[in-house]
């Protein structure tokens, strides 16, 4: 497959909704897997992880659930292409900067992606709609073991799956939840919930994983042990602290209804208005209004706005995304216009915010 | 939060263990592009941020993985290992170490299916101290050598197999571990 076709196609968990799809915008679970006999990336010769990519990379292509896949050398892949499948959560920003020896192959829905010579040898990724993490566990345990048929891996049996990094060894997962907590954002709950999060040892990152911001009110949760712990025990204690965090969402959702609804609809509408509007729109300023509109979307003051439309111009309007729908690189300014149009058009179809009635402007309609 | 560098907005955030502790270094996009962040080997972060900040111990005696060439100070400054089998060369301290990262100090998760049907012959390999059959822990044979890595003869056995089911990249990467063996043996 090529990877125009790859990125013209939605992602199946961009479109598709699972539990709780009103805030938990994906599941994902990774595994970090090793050869033995090799040294890992980051302590090895160009020659190799070259001679790795060559044995391991028909191994990946050959899989069940690779039938029709993307699968690229990074050698042959531009920055901006690069930076795309960053944007789509198919590859990681670290894996990004690298060129020789490292491959991604990629399955045609997008739900499964195969990073070779990344931190580790391995890095096998599953993403799902919704709170799902059950699903994209099963999924990628199902590829781990098909892989682990053909290929000799690096374990031991005290110590689980042997990783680069001590902070991965033992079962090697990573399972990540993403967030959408508008409410609990505007009405300042955030940090505490964080807090909370933090003290039960699971970290929450921004968009893109370590060190980036929560633009777009966006959160990922995960965990941080992998040594000690059953999988399915890690998943469950994860999804149970999100079903918490997704009714603290919810209930401040429903307060601002009640308690601030002016706020609420000025909020909504000022985002609509310039989204629909603006001729220069930065991403972080895109990001956090789409937010808004999202949140306008789940709580009907948008009616009629389907909130995938949202979630997939919340992917197009991302750096290199419009570089490649430009088929050009852009400059900052440059991508600021586009990203402006693009979100004009897309929004062109969606109706103003309803007005409450007339006779109770201060209250709300529900 | 601000750069460690020049306090403006900081956008990368790296979390390294050095000498055993969780350490953070929280930089600028333009600060952390100049540091060589993204630099493709991933290592050295340690060394371009807390340069003077870790005791260089140049010891003669230290230990170095007999596979890949890591030195323990190498592991002390990067907080990763080198290869697989440096889980083993350096497995004194290394519990400490997990201990204060995980919830425990053993794998109880997935077990790959060719270990669940490991023939007891081979369980001279474990790193396990803790649950061994108990003729192992009597055996004085089990050497250290043996411990970093499967025994040759092993190897060849899942080599026959791997050729006889045609699993022919892991026949090769078998065959390349018995030569690296045999190398060692000979040098």
């Amino acid at each position: 497959m090529q990877f125009t076709s790859l990125i013209n196609h939605p992602a199946d968990w961009m479109q598709g909704s699972g539990p709780h799809s009103d805030v938990v915008m994906t599941s994902r679970v990774r595994l970090a897997r090793n050869l033995r006999g090799f040294p890992f990336p980051g302590y090895s010769q160009e020659k190799q992880r070259l001679e790795l990519l060559n044995l391991a990379k028909p191994v990946v292509e050959a899989l069940s659930e690779m039938g029709d896949a993307y699968s690229e050398d990074y050698v042959s892949l531009t920055k901006i292409h690069k930076q795309v499948l960053v944007e789509r959560h198919l590859i990681s920003r670290e894996h990004a900067a690298r060129s020789a020896g490292c491959a991604v192959v990629v399955d045609a829905r997008q739900n499964l992606s195969i990073m070779i010579n990344e931190e580790d040898h391995f890095r096998i990724q599953g993403i799902r709609a919704g709170l799902d993490l059950l699903n994209a566990w099963s999924l990628v345990d199902r590829v781990d073991s098909e892989l682990e048929a053909h290929l000799p891996y690096a374990y031991d049996p005290k110590l689980g799956y042997l990783t680069a990094c001590p902070t991965n060894v033992g079962t090697g997962m990573r399972a990540s939840v993403m967030l959408h907590l508008p409410a609990l954002a505007l009405t300042e709950q955030i940090n505490p919930v964080i807090k909370a999060v933090g003290k039960i040892g699971l970290a929450v990152r921004g968009l893109y994983g370590e060190g980036t911001d929560a633009l777009g009110n966006l959160f990922q949760i995960s965990n941080q042990h992998t040594l000690g712990e059953k999988e399915h025990d890690i998943i469950a204690s994860i999804e149970r602290v999100i079903e918490r965090v997704v009714s603290s969402e919810l209930n401040a959702r429903q307060k601002l209804l009640e308690d601030n609804p002016i706020m609420l609809r000025d909020q909504v509408g000022r985002a609509y208005a310039i989204l629909r509007h603006a001729h220069i729109l930065s991403s972080k300023e895109a990001l956090n209004l789409l937010s808004l509109l999202r949140l306008g979307a789940d709580l009907d003051i948008l009616p009629d706005c389907d909130r995938s439309v949202l979630d997939l111009l919340l992917m197009e309007i991302q750096p290199a995304h419009l570089q490649l729908r430009a088929e050009i690189e852009l400059n900052a300014e440059e991508r600021d216009m586009r990203r402006a149009w693009l979100t004009r058009s897309r929004l062109r179809d969606i109706s103003s915010p309803i007005e409450p009635p007339p006779d109770h402007p201060n209250e709300g309609d529900s | 939060m601000k750069c460690d560098v020049c306090a403006s907005e900081a956008t990368v955030f790296l979390t390294q263990i050095i000498n055993g502790q969780m350490t953070t270094v929280n930089l600028c996009d333009a600060c952390s592009k100049a540091k060589g962040v993204t630099d493709e080997t991933g290592f050295g972060l340690a060394e371009a941020f807390l340069s003077g900040g870790i005791p260089e111990t140049p010891n003669a005696s230290e230990a170095v993985c007999p596979t890949c060439g890591f030195t323990a100070s190498q592991l002390k400054k990067i907080g990763r290992m080198g290869c697989p089998d440096c889980y083993s060369t350096f497995r004194e301290g290394l519990d400490n170490l997990l201990k204060a990262m995980h919830k425990g100090t053993r794998h109880v998760g997935k077990i790959p299916a060719k270990w669940q049907t490991t023939a007891p012959e081979s369980s001279h390999e474990r790193l396990d101290e803790e649950t061994p059959p108990l003729s192992e822990k009597k055996n004085p044979s089990v050497s250290e050598s043996e411990e970093s890595g499967p025994s040759l003869a092993k190897l060849k056995k899942e080599l026959e197999t791997a050729v006889r089911e045609e699993r022919y990249e892991e026949a090769a990467i078998i065959k390349r571990e018995i030569d690296r063996i045999q190398e060692t043996d000979q040098a």
